[in-house]
């Protein structure tokens, strides 16, 4: 009984897709989630997700529901949005917060009137919006998955020392290296990468979950970046594995399923995280000698 | 004597309105020398300046011989995000960056020069704590450390005393006289004149114009600070344009 829920979805090769491609997604949605809340772009997160909408619309618009197509609209949309945005917001000086919300609203309208207009049908575009349904993907998809987060953490392995130091100490980092500003774009790229992945896997209103998520969790258990970063990782593959599961036996998206997954973790960590949660607080033991 | 800094007809300020007003001299090389004046005097403008976060609003800073990368600042109150998770010996090893650059490894010699250096200012046994752990004059001692493994010529220190109890402040202090010792240019801007009267050899006295500027005895006159007080006036919205000739 027990085996059959773990063993009988494998010989399913759209499951097994399904699972390696969240698998291989927590890699990358880790560290970039991390760096989200440390520079605390969780919400711009978000507001990105839906933004390339849009994008990912006009490639199904041009070529159906294929995922290459897809990814190239997603990818110039999101890149184009974070440029215009981060020029919007140093030019203007308008309330952040406000611009995103509009941002995200009037971006995921479009994108859904765009492939409804094109005749996209109900299931598909659930599976737009939410992910696969029952966790059944395509190899094409888990492809352009793997290849996102490979590429993401190389470039991440390269950045690293700049974009640290970015976030803790930006006035130093100026005034000693050039590199911020190449650190920060890179960054964004590989945000959009991640949300793209993220959304093939995952779909458009959830995707961004198994990012921010995670990284939240991990910052209830630790004081050090790279700490955070494996933690990170862990809760999203925990989380993805578990959501993908309970998707295929449900019979449900995996969108909900993961990110319902993560936040389980996330109220876990709120109570009885080590650094900061509520159950610590509330009895946080004799104080010590010294 | 050389100098790595020279000001000529030096303004610097925000919206068109000066901070630092027709400043001319020198910055000798290897000298110590404070930075003083009210509240508003332009002391952190011109450190500003000096550094390049901001753009003169008319004449230059003449640099000689100095690359960006030789001036080491601290400025006054420093952008750092306390509540990032990162070690003080991570935060501290930064201070290698012009040597060790975005790739760089951090090898067994390095490691000794950062754990010298913390040693130095006293912050053994808090490497691995979290940077918001720290107290303010733990931080100032973190950040005296970073700029140690900096290794500049030039050291720019905005109010480095400032709101640090009096033992942080003399093991800080024993730092800038040894990085003049070192025949380093440092300097500093500060409020204590006492203090500047004991160590530091030169004086700059700022008003948002420059007062006096030279041996510290001959600048700290009773008339000279009365002068700079009376001289820092109110920010003035309806200034009109400085009627001073441009120089050519």
């Amino acid at each position: 009984m027990l085996s059959d829920f773990f063993l009988k979805p494998f010989s399913d090769a759209s499951f097994r897709h399904s699972l390696a491609a969240v698998l291989a997604l927590s890699f990358s949605a880790g560290p970039i989630g991390v760096f989200l809340l440390l520079r605390r772009m969780s919400l711009v997160g978000d507001a990105m997700a839906h933004a390339i909408l849009p994008g990912v619309a006009i490639g199904f618009l041009a070529a159906g529901l294929n995922v290459f197509a897809m990814t190239l609209g997603g990818l110039v949309a999101g890149l184009l949005i974070a440029l215009v945005a981060g020029a919007v917001s140093r030019a203007t000086k308008l309330q952040e917060d406000a611009s995103l919300a509009v941002f995200l609203l009037v971006s995921l309208a479009l994108g859904v009137v765009i492939v409804t207009v094109k005749g996209m049908d109900v299931d598909q575009l659930m599976t737009f919006l939410f992910g696969e349904t029952a966790a059944k993907m395509t190899a094409e998809k888990l492809f352009v998955i793997a290849a996102n987060s490979t590429a993401s953490l190389i470039a991440l392995a390269l950045i690293y020392r700049p974009l640290v130091l970015g976030c803790v100490d930006p006035g130093f980092l100026r005034s000693v290296s050039r590199a911020d500003g190449i650190a920060h774009l890179t960054f964004l790229v590989l945000l959009v990468l991640s949300l793209i992945s993220a959304f093939h896997a995952l779909g458009t209103l959830l995707g961004v979950g198994i990012i921010i998520v995670p990284a939240a969790t991990a910052r209830f258990w630790t004081r050090d970046i790279s700490m955070m970063i494996v933690l990170a990782m862990g809760s999203a593959l925990v989380s993805g594995a578990a959501g993908v599961l309970f998707a295929f036996h449900a019979g449900i998206p995996a969108g909900p399923a993961v990110t319902l997954a993560a936040g389980i973790l996330y109220l876990g960590s709120v109570a009885f995280g080590r650094v900061g949660g509520l159950f610590r607080q509330a009895f946080p033991g004799r104080h010590l000698e010294a | 004597m050389t100098a790595p800094l020279r000001f000529q007809n030096l303004t610097l300020g925000y919206d068109r309105h000066p901070a630092v007003h027709h400043l001319d001299g020198a910055v000798e090389a290897g000298s110590l020398t404070a930075v003083v004046g009210p509240n508003g005097a332009g002391k952190s403008t011109l450190f500003k300046g000096i550094v390049g976060v901001l753009k003169p609003l008319a004449g230059a800073i003449a640099f000689d011989g100095v690359q960006p990368r030789d001036i080491a600042y601290l400025p006054q109150v420093a952008e750092i995000d306390r509540s990032f998770p990162i070690s003080v010996y991570d935060l501290i090893a930064m201070g290698l960056w012009q040597s060790k650059g975005v790739f760089g490894g951090i090898g067994r010699e390095d490691r000794g020069t950062i754990e010298h250096a913390i040693e130095t200012v006293g912050l053994s046994g808090f490497e691995q704590r979290a940077i918001g752990t720290l107290s303010g004059g733990q931080m100032q001692r973190a950040l005296f450390a970073r700029l140690l493994l900096q290794d500049a010529r030039i050291i720019v220190l905005d109010e480095p005393f400032a709101a640090i109890d009096t033992k942080t402040a003399s093991d800080l202090l024993a730092l800038v006289r040894r990085w003049h010792d070192e025949k380093r240019t440092v300097l500093t801007a500060l409020h204590d004149l006492d203090l500047v009267t004991k160590t530091f050899p030169q004086t700059l006295l700022l008003a948002r114009e420059p007062v006096a500027w030279g041996a510290t005895a001959e600048v700290l006159t009773p008339d000279n600070i009365t002068k700079a007080r009376r001289m820092c006036e109110a920010f003035d919205e309806e200034a009109v344009a400085c009627a001073a000739p441009e120089p050519a």
